[in-house]
């Protein structure tokens, strides 16, 4: 149990810290904030369940009122703006990234990592960012689709280097990359 | 690190968390079943009036909150001119204002320690599903600890980084970052079994 809350509890302080730091470039000078790219490491690396508690606790924190989330925002404000679904997918994104990375324990991991991070870290966390979006500014889902698109080429690139990342951790630790070693809580 | 809890201490800081966070969802589901102008209007003037009551220095701030709505505001204002629909444009903004400016109120004026302690009692009915309220308290206080030693460490590879190379700060960082986290997680866990581990529930 000890290893379990540890890796939690650090993974999700890496998350707030992915934030804090100031933007990264990549090579073509686009701005990146890497802090969805922790969401989607929390699944590839920790798992399912591991990376959803992480993520979770990040949230909670954050919620309660330290300004974590990229760009200093953080409180119960968050909840009433128009990113809140983005937000509450966040948890629900990093366990569908874990739950499809375990699953594909049969492929190399660069492309278990690429596609679980495409699928959950990406197509999941929009369901729910899409719907919040739609409610909060009343618009149709269609609309509010719209509105975020610019952010899916930034996104991409972000599971390109989480696969890319996992690959390289699961090399120099194995046994720390729990959603391949098969270890539960 | 700084929470975004507000000081010098308001009146509503006396207020009990647990009371301002059942009104706040009163006020947000009222803000959203009743989606007319009025009831828009009404509850955008009292959070004003809430903010204005408490000093002029924390309404300053409290508009300062409230700053990183512009995108928002600019998209719906462009959209609801162009759709020429300005009745339903301008409830929408203010509705969204005024819901983000009493989450804020909330935040503002109760300390970290107090919603943590909520948190913590909202938890409590997961016990039977297995979850150690011990484990979640400690994974807390582990987490605000380890934030700022990453910060440092992120600094320090970066440091590292341009050193030797005439570029800066490209994302390659994350991956000793990362690394190092793992590490620190595997001896951190090692050293807490070392001392008894985490105290089992009941």
């Amino acid at each position: 149990m000890e290893k379990a809350t540890v890796h939690i509890a650090l993974f999700a302080a890496l998350i707030a810290a992915l934030g804090l730091i100031p933007k990264l470039m990549l090579t073509s000078g686009v701005p990146i904030t890497a802090q969805s790219m922790g969401i989607m490491m929390a699944g590839t690396i920790l798992g399912a369940k591991r990376g959803a508690a992480a993520v979770a606790l990040f949230i909670a924190l954050t919620l309660a009122g330290l300004p974590l989330l990229s760009g200093g925002r953080g409180g119960l404000g968050v909840l009433a703006g128009p990113s809140v679904g983005f937000v509450v997918g966040f948890p629900i994104a990093a366990w569908a990234t874990g739950w499809i990375m375990e699953r594909l324990h049969a492929l190399p991991i660069s492309i278990a990592a690429g596609i679980a991070a495409t699928v959950g870290g990406i197509i999941i966390l929009y369901i729910p960012g899409v719907a919040g979006m739609a409610l909060m500014l009343d618009k149709s889902i269609s609309q509010a689709a719209l509105l975020i698109t610019p952010f899916l080429p930034g996104d991409v690139i972000k599971a390109v280097i989480t696969a890319l990342l996992t690959q390289a951790i699961f090399a120099a630790r194995p046994a720390s990359v729990f959603s391949r070693s098969g270890s539960s809580l | 690190m700084l929470a975004l809890t507000y000081s010098p201490p308001t009146r509503l800081h006396a207020l009990s968390a647990p009371i301002k966070l059942v009104g706040l969802c009163a006020i947000t589901t009222a803000l959203f079943i009743f989606p007319t102008g009025w009831a828009s209007t009404i509850l955008g003037g009292a959070a004003l009036g809430l903010y204005a009551a408490m000093g002029i220095a924390f309404l300053r701030a409290g508009l300062r909150t409230l700053y990183g709505l512009w995108p928002f505001v600019v998209v719906l204002g462009l959209w609801h001119a162009w759709q020429d629909d300005w009745d339903n444009g301008i409830l929408i903004i203010v509705r969204l204002i005024t819901a983000v400016a009493f989450a804020n109120l909330v935040t503002m004026t109760t300390p970290l320690q107090d919603m943590i302690a909520c948190l913590v009692r909202l938890l409590h009915p997961f016990r039977r599903l297995g979850l150690n309220p011990n484990a979640v308290s400690l994974a807390i206080a582990m987490m605000i600890r380890f934030i700022p030693v990453f910060l440092a460490r992120a600094d320090q590879l970066k440091l590292a980084y341009r050193a030797r190379s005439h570029r800066s700060g490209r994302w390659t960082i994350l991956f000793p970052l990362a690394l190092g986290m793992l590490d620190d997680a595997d001896t951190v866990a090692e050293a807490l079994r070392a001392r008894g581990g985490i105290t089992p529930k009941d």
